[in-house]
């Protein structure tokens, strides 16, 4: 399920609306996650605080949306885009590839929230398969 | 047995106070025709479905976007028995409708988009977590008859 010119146009456009708020909707999105799905929690054993809104997760929501910018800008090819960010998955964070969509439906859930009228059924469309590509590059380095 | 908090509870009892079913319904079913296309297999006698704005429209998809509505209603006033409230919808999606399973899934992750642009900043995480578990349990109940 390859992103067509299509895809990459509405997800171009749809980020356009909404980059302003990338730090807000990766927090919310990390911060959503780690409550729906508590065996992510696993992951962050290492940090003061899970809650959601604390420190560590609003820091790290960001960096998490700053790779999706990333991925965004290297919409044409993701699987090169992201090699180094792949390496850093596979070899140092191992997060289970399981996760990734568990976290795409958390953005995507963070985004109707925000910016329903913008998050029509064309612009869903588009950005599941981009994050699921996404998802893909991520984990191409694993095996 | 599934246990349900007192705030669980409210919550999924709020929920469906708030959305508005002729809206939640139609506007779920066909996201999820639109998003991932291939659960229109199922709905070969619905006419139009030939794109985003032919889904949308069409009187049959909101129509049926209401019955599950209806159904997962029924999950809602029946929380502590769901399983059993739905053994004869999942032999119905089994043995007559012939639906695979792994689409329902596919159908309530859009729910959860559209409740969520819905209820805007109401769906908080704790909110959405809720929400999540109340889904998981209908999908499991609905799994329940297929063999």
């Amino acid at each position: 399920m390859s992103l067509t010119d299509k895809d990459k146009a509405a997800v171009k456009a749809l980020w356009a609306k909404i980059s302003k708020s990338a730090d807000a909707i990766g927090a919310d999105a990390l911060g959503r996650m780690i409550v729906a799905y508590p065996q992510t929690k696993t992951y962050f054993s290492h940090w003061p605080s899970t809650s959601y809104g604390s420190a560590p997760v609003m820091k790290h929501g960001k960096d998490i949306m700053g790779g999706v910018v990333l991925a965004v800008s290297k919409i044409d090819n993701l699987v090169a885009g992201l090699l180094d960010l792949s390496e850093l998955h596979a070899f140092k964070l191992r997060v289970d590839p399981a996760n990734f969509k568990l976290m795409a439906h958390c953005i995507m859930v963070s985004i109707a929230t925000k910016f329903p009228a913008e998050f029509s059924p064309q612009a869903h469309v588009a950005l599941d398969k981009f994050l699921a590509n996404l998802a893909l590059a991520l984990s191409e380095k694993y095996r | 047995m599934v246990v349900w908090t007192d705030f669980e509870r409210s919550t999924i009892e709020n929920i469906f106070s708030k959305i508005n079913y002729e809206v939640v319904g139609p506007a779920a079913i066909s996201r999820c025709l639109i998003v991932y296309p291939w659960t229109q297999r199922y709905f070969g006698g619905f006419g139009n479905l030939y794109n985003a704005a032919a889904i949308i429209d069409n009187p049959k998809v909101a129509a049926h976007g209401l019955v599950v509505l209806k159904g997962l209603e029924l999950a809602q006033k029946n929380m502590d028995n769901i399983k059993a409230t739905f053994a004869d919808l999942s032999k119905l999606h089994s043995e007559k409708l012939l639906v695979d399973p792994d689409n329902f899934k596919l159908l309530t992750d859009c729910l959860a988009i559209v409740v969520a642009a819905e209820l805007g900043e109401d769906f908080t995480a704790e909110v959405h977590a809720v929400f999540q578990k109340f889904l998981a349990v209908v999908v499991a109940s609905l799994r329940k008859q297929y063999y």
